[in-house]
């Protein structure tokens, strides 16, 4: 019971952050990502016992995905269904790169594991994004490190770039899914 | 990069998400298909000269009404299987009642009919060529509603390729009743059936390879 009731106070509150974040309030947002990646954390490091080091390589992509696809989000939705589902699907994604190597030590099916555990202890990722950054092509590779690392507004971002404002806004959005599939590929060819 | 500054990178500047988009999208999708498939249907086709006068007969309406439940069951699944955890609710029902409903008709008809003519009720004069008629007409819409998909988020890839092949098998086997001359239940139920078929494996089969995300 004690699980349960910790399971729907953390949907209530990461729902209500998330929703808040999707109608532009961006701390609300980061505060989301935050306290999600701590369950993702636990969530995927209780799944993948055997492949201990690249936890931290999935939390990131997981949150990337979440990211990329939070349009995807229906508000009378619950969150930890919608979360769950994509955890999984990244989760199977690596299981299947890494066929044979690694086999699921727990069942994937129970829905609410996903907010039941929590862990903010971060390993060190072994892929670093910033790396896989700069081998996106400029048009992607500029909006993202002008907005999204250094802070610029679209305006002055324009401005640096000499790029205009609806490319900077599509750039940043087309980059972010081409990161991820950077990191797909780039896991393959390993 | 750490997990943190990863966050910060994405909350960063993340401006507000306008509702309803997997909703916009398949209208888009679905809107530019049809126009394909009609533009292909006349082209390659022509509509059916006669088409005012069947309108008249009840029949023409059956058929029209049959792949028309179809595609709505298949967008209900389509859009459901776009995004993650969403529950299949009535999305069975929706798809299985429109064939289950057009067999019993199907049943009936041969039932009725004295046995000499059951064969021209199955068979029609097209039947070689109804189902891959459907299957060409269907390939606009399976194009658009893939690349709906893809900007979504499907995660059971096989199943949700399917949909979107059932989708535009349907919105394929719709078009092509403006041609098709024949107006027979069995037939309906066995050589639309399958046409709406073709795209609905391809779909399957395509649908682990191209909508990964």
């Amino acid at each position: 019971m004690e699980k349960e009731g910790g399971v729907n106070a953390a949907e209530n509150r990461l729902r209500d952050l998330l929703v808040r974040g999707l109608a532009g309030e961006a701390p609300a947002y980061h505060a989301f990502l935050k306290e999600l990646s701590a369950h993702l954390r636990a969530f995927l490091r209780g799944r993948l016992t055997r492949l201990p080091d690249e936890v931290e390589d999935l939390v990131q992509e997981t949150l990337l995905a979440i990211h990329n696809q939070r349009h995807t989000y229906d508000a009378g939705q619950p969150l930890t269904a919608w979360v769950h589902a994509i955890a999984r699907y990244k989760l199977i994604d690596l299981l299947r790169r890494r066929a044979g190597r690694d086999a699921l030590t727990d069942p994937l099916d129970d829905e609410l594991a996903v907010f039941a555990v929590s862990d903010t202890d971060a390993a060190d990722a072994r892929r670093d994004l910033a790396v896989l950054l700069e081998r996106l092509p400029e048009r992607h590779r500029l909006p993202i490190v002008h907005m999204k690392l250094e802070g610029l507004s679209v305006t002055e971002t324009a401005r640096v770039t000499g790029m205009s404002e609806s490319a900077i806004k599509v750039g940043v959005h087309r980059g972010l899914k081409a990161l991820a599939a950077l990191i797909r590929e780039n896991d393959e060819d390993r | 990069m750490k997990t943190d500054e990863l966050i910060s990178m994405l909350a960063s500047g993340a401006e507000a998400i306008v509702p309803g988009a997997p909703r916009r999208r398949y209208a888009t999708a679905l809107s530019w298909g049809a126009l394909g498939a009609l533009v292909l249907m006349a082209l390659m086709l022509g509509v059916r000269p006669d088409l005012a006068e069947a309108a008249r007969l009840p029949m023409f309406w059956v058929k029209l009404a049959f792949p028309s439940a179809l595609l709505a069951g298949a967008l209900l699944a389509a859009v459901r299987l776009s995004r993650p955890g969403a529950r299949s609710g009535a999305t069975p029902v929706a798809i299985a009642a429109p064939v289950v409903a057009i067999w019993l008709l199907a049943a009936v008809s041969l039932l009725a009919a004295a046995p000499g003519e059951r064969e021209n009720l199955l068979f029609g004069a097209t039947w070689a060529a109804c189902p891959f008629n459907i299957a060409i007409l269907s390939a606009p819409v399976f194009a658009v509603v893939l690349w709906a998909m893809k900007g979504l988020a499907p995660t059971r890839l096989a199943l949700a390729g399917a949909a979107a092949g059932l989708l535009s098998g349907a919105t394929g086997a719709v078009v092509y009743t403006l041609h098709c001359p024949e107006m027979a239940a069995p037939f309906l139920a066995v050589w639309y059936l399958l046409g709406m078929l073709i795209p609905t494996t391809i779909g399957a089969a395509l649908g682990p390879r191209v909508l990964r995300w």
